[in-house]
């Protein structure tokens, strides 16, 4: 069966790749574009590992499809940093221990980013409730929830 | 004489249930060929997944290493993680 | 001292001020972590690579009686399939030697099956493809032919007097006279300290208890996966993560019926193990599936594989009897333990016994541990394997007795605590430790005397890990602008090579900036026992300082010849070859020793291969708030705090993140996870969203309080940190709920259904 041809923006660039109907979006960046950045935990959209932006919402990669893709513009954990300029929340990841194994990282940071940009001001209690989306088994989030904070209060000048 | 304990079941698979033994010996090799010429067969029972304690220090791996007259050596399950 | 630096020279460090120990430096990998840059198993792709694809068995006991691959070799694009026909024979009583008992025959089987399955996803064939929906066609085409058999999948089903029998060659190791006849209990394994009887018979209050646990997975975000690739003259590389590239070379090796050193083992980050990857599952599939097809395969398990068919660790029982004096004397304890050890032998039972009571000074002790064979997932190791299970037995029953005699449950663990000399109950006398210092932290701190309101509850728990040291190696290399390279053999799994290059810097003086810590492949670096068991800080980091030492050695002789003076002339200080006689030799730093290192003789390097020893256990003390609502039995972790020995925390900051990670862990182990299986033995929750783990909105901050009290063992004092804090939570948590609802819980996880029952009466 022939592959579909998908046309699509991802981290600010064109981008295009073939793939077959029942590829998921997260299958594209890792296996079509090489963009490993992006993990699968689980495939069911339950630990968030794979999370990136569709059109400006923060999604599972493994829950959308390929082909939703076309005329879209994705942003994943590699455009986070801008060359070698660090996004706040990676640099208090880095300076507060907020990774051990790193795996469920470029997903936190992520969906950090979404919420910075939907809240910059959360409670820890929002903080915690935005991102039980993603799991974590090796920091126990403590580090994770205040190197947001942290990083949320320098964002907004605070 | 080195005070040796044996596990309990090793004690009772190889020494009649005896689990205390002085030994002589100048390391725990030795002390191993000592028991071995006792209890035929228990040298490649205590090579198995065995760690030894010399003086309150375990040795996963036991080979050479020293045992003094006073000494207490014990033998125990080796230790794995995760 | 002008002499060669004594090598391995244990030195009490304590009081004393270090340069770059215990700074919380950004860790070298840190970057391309949060960037999405770092390669783990499943990211690498190699040229020409296909895709492999395992077939299960869907049937928990079975014999195989037929498998037929040729549908699926007639698929176009499939390249290779392999069953268990294609890998050699182990014989039955191979076992590795040395170490931990690790059988090969058990091993090759749980790898792929060949004549029976013995759980729910059970390998029994894999097949490789040129892409992975074809592969995972062409699974689906391998017909295999079972004949059912009943299944067994606890222990109380399993040691019943005519429950099936797994394996017919286990007759119950352990028990004298040896029976005759296979049974289910692959062994028994006893401890013993004085006269217990005797001991119960004067004690003026006793308190028994029986608890249960659950299956529970480690839970690694990062499911298995590996690629590998094998030329036509048999050199075969895998990029995998594992928590031991050694390791997955010497098994792989072995189950595959090859040389170790046609065996090339690059490892990739991990994300995650806990122990569950101290194994390899997929590895000699692919290497097989490589050889017959000729290309190179990478495979990568989905989560619903990771959880039917990788190492859970054991559930159990925990039967736990403890008496004391009026006072509050702890004057015999016994505990037995009966723990699932899945499809193969080898369950942590025997640690679970030796662990228990080790956070105590009982002069009679009783520690009764039986392995059980079902049919669930061979179990591996998990974070301080059978410690949990034990701990929340004796634990939960100190709380009891605490409660009979009316004292506070942390001045009886304080009365009774095990201190420099006191006996464990394995009968090794302990070595400086500082399980004290943890209570009497927890008693100071505002969490233990805040106050509660209504249905909620506080408990407070210990818990023991020995923490190992073993074979470990360390090549610390200069290079020509005097940055150096650290090279081990061990994965990085909590960022120990942060620890290292401190660890180096501190011995050579100069600044962690200018030292770059890697994990070496298994042809760069002499052999390294696997990353576990708390040993890498301790272990890996004495080799590293032991290295760094030799390279310090090598630097002050290459000084000795730029002065042309001899080397006892020559110290070495904050990074520096200093002269200690003349003024007219300005002292010189790495960069400029290491410029002139081709004029004095070549390169510049320290290197050290040890098996350490003089590991220092570690002790924990948790504390645990929750609230419980009692219409629903939801429980809510309100506040929490593990305290911990730690020995000497390097890099802080990984290790406060050490103890929050296994406390956490444990409070899923406690309230929410567990295996879910019908009644023929079929795993209902495969994934994450019924596999219940801990998410950041179930808990509060963890807080956390290092205890430093120095292992004597290790040249800064470095304590194991790793798994000891997995160990206290199950019965932290349990007693908290067992306060909050005012009835005793015995069984886990608590979760709302199950707690509800025990609130109602049920």
């Amino acid at each position: 069966m022939a592959k579909h041809h998908v046309t699509t923006t991802i981290n600010g660039d064109p981008a295009e790749f073939l793939c077959e109907t029942r590829q998921t979006l997260l299958d594209c960046l890792r296996d079509e574009l090489g963009l490993t950045g992006s993990k699968e935990g689980c495939a069911s959209g339950d630990c968030g590992a794979c999370s990136v932006m569709l059109n400006g919402t923060l999604v599972c990669a493994c829950l959308v499809l390929g082909v939703e893709a076309e005329g879209a513009t994705i942003e994943t954990i590699e455009g986070v940093a801008q060359g070698e300029a660090l996004h706040p929340l990676q640099k208090h990841f880095l300076e507060e221990a907020a990774l051990q194994c790193g795996v469920c990282t470029p997903g936190f940071i992520v969906a950090a980013k979404a919420l910075l940009e939907h809240n910059p001001d959360p409670t820890e209690t929002e903080a915690r409730y935005w991102l039980a989306g993603n799991l974590c088994r090796c920091t126990g989030y403590d580090k994770i929830i205040k190197a947001v904070m942290n990083a949320a209060a320098e964002m907004r000048g605070a | 004489m080195a005070k040796v304990v044996l596990p309990l079941e090793v004690a009772r698979a190889f020494a009649d249930g005896v689990t205390d033994h002085d030994v002589e010996a100048r390391d725990v090799r030795a002390l191993v060929n000592a028991l071995e010429a006792r209890f035929p067969g228990i040298a490649e029972r205590l090579s198995r997944g065995t760690a030894v304690a010399v003086d309150g220090e375990i040795y996963q791996d036991w080979f050479l290493e020293e045992v003094r007259p006073d000494s207490d050596v014990r033998f125990l399950p080796a230790i794995e993680g995760g | 001292m002008g002499n060669e630096e004594e090598i391995g020279k244990i030195i009490d460090y304590s009081g004393r001020d270090f340069r770059y120990i215990g700074t919380r430096t950004i860790r070298p990998d840190g970057v391309d972590k949060v960037t999405g840059r770092a390669n783990f198993g499943a990211d690498f792709t190699v040229n020409g690579m296909i895709h492999g694809r395992v077939v299960r068995s869907p049937h928990a006991h079975a014999k195989i009686k037929k498998i037929n691959v040729d549908k699926a070799l007639k698929l176009k694009g499939v390249k290779a399939v392999v069953t268990g026909a294609d890998f050699p024979e182990i014989d039955i009583n191979d076992k590795a030697v040395g170490e931990v008992v690790v059988s090969y025959y058990d091993m090759a089987h749980n790898v792929i099956a060949r004549d029976r399955v013995y759980y729910d996803g059970h390998a029994v064939a894999a097949v490789a493809a040129t892409t992975p929906e074809i592969a995972e066609q062409a699974a689906r085409l391998i017909e295999v032919e079972y004949d059912v058999l009943k299944p067994v999948m606890t222990a109380a089903q399993a040691m019943k007097k005519n429950a099936p029998v797994l394996h017919k060659h286990i007759v119950t190791a352990g028990v004298e006279p040896k029976p005759e006849k296979p049974s289910n209990v692959a062994s028994r394994t006893e401890f013993k300290l004085g006269d217990v009887a005797a001991a119960f018979a004067d004690a003026d209050v006793i308190v028994e208890k029986e608890f249960s646990t659950q299956t529970v997975h480690q839970g690694y975000i990062e499911p298995h996966a590996c690629c590998a690739s094998i030329g036509a003259d048999g050199n075969t590389n895998i990029w995998c993560s594992s928590q031991g590239q050694f390791m997955v070379r010497a098994y792989t090796a072995k189950i595959c019926g090859m040389e170790t050193s046609k065996v090339k083992v690059i490892p990739a980050e991990i994300g995650g193990g806990f122990g569950g990857k101290t194994v390899i599952y997929l590895e000699p599939l692919a290497v097989m599936l490589a050889k017959k097809s000729g290309r190179p395969v990478k495979m990568v398990m989905t989560r619903d594989e990771v959880l039917r068919a990788t190492g859970p660790t054991s559930g159990g029982t925990a039967r736990a009897r403890i008496g004391a004096k009026k006072d509050g004397t702890i004057v015999a304890g016994e505990l037995e333990l009966v723990y699932e050890a899945g499809a193969y032998p080898g369950s942590p039972v025997a640690l679970g016994c030796m662990t228990g009571f080790a956070p105590y000074d009982i002069k009679n002790v009783s520690c009764v541990g039986w392995d059980v064979v079902v049919n669930r997932p061979k179990a591996a190791a998990y974070r301080a394997p059978g410690a949990p299970v034990a701990a929340f037995g004796v634990e939960s029953t100190l709380d009891v007795l605490a409660e009979e005699l009316g004292m506070c449950p942390l001045e009886l663990r304080l009365k009774n605590a095990a201190v420099e000399g006191t006996q464990a109950p394995y009968g090794v006398k302990f070595n400086r430790i500082g399980y004290k210092e943890t209570l009497e932290a927890a008693k100071a701190h505002p969490h233990w005397s805040a106050p509660l309101g209504p249905n909620q509850g506080r408990g407070i728990a210990s818990g023991f890990w020995f923490n190992i040291g073993g074979t470990s190696s360390a090549e610390v290399m200069v290079n020509e602008d005097g940055t150096v390279i650290v090279a081990t053999g061990n994965p990085d799994i909590g960022g120990s090579r942060a620890s290292m290059a401190l660890m180096a810097a501190e011995v050579l003086g100069i600044d962690v900036e200018r030292i770059k810590p890697l994990v070496a492949d298994t042809e760069s670096v002499p052999f390294s026992m696997l990353t576990g068991g708390s040993r890498v800080t301790f272990a890996t980091g004495k080799a590293v300082i032991e290295a760094a030492q030799d390279a310090v050695n090598d630097l002050k002789r290459r000084a000795a010849k730029i002065w042309d003076v001899d080397v006892d002339q020559v110290e070495w200080e904050n990074g520096q070859a200093v002269c200690i006689e003349s003024t007219q030799h300005k002292p010189l730093t790495i960069a400029q020793i290491a410029a002139k290192a081709d004029k004095t003789g070549g390169a510049i390097s320290g290197r050290a291969n040890i098996n350490a020893t003089g590991a220092g256990p570690g002790f924990g003390t948790h504390i645990c708030d929750v609230e419980v609502d009692p219409d629903t039995g939801y429980v809510t972790v309100l506040r929490y705090t593990a305290i911990q020995d730690v020995g000497k925390a390097i890099h802080p900051s990984y290790v406060e993140g050490q103890l929050q990670g296994g406390a956490v862990q444990g409070i899923g182990w406690a309230l929410n996870e567990e295996y879910v299986y019908s009644d023929d033995g079929r795993l209902l929750n495969t994934g994450f969203l019924d596999y219940r783990m801990p998410v950041a909105s179930d808990l509060p901050m963890i807080d956390t309080v290092l205890v430093e009290v120095p292992n004597p063992g290790h040249p800064y004092g470095v304590r194991g940190v790793g798994e000891t804090p997995i160990v206290p939570p199950l019965a932290a948590v349990a007693n908290a709920v067992s306060h909050a609802i005012g009835k005793r819980v015995t069984d886990l996880p608590l979760s709302p259904p199950r707690l509800l029952a025990v609130i109602d009466g049920k």
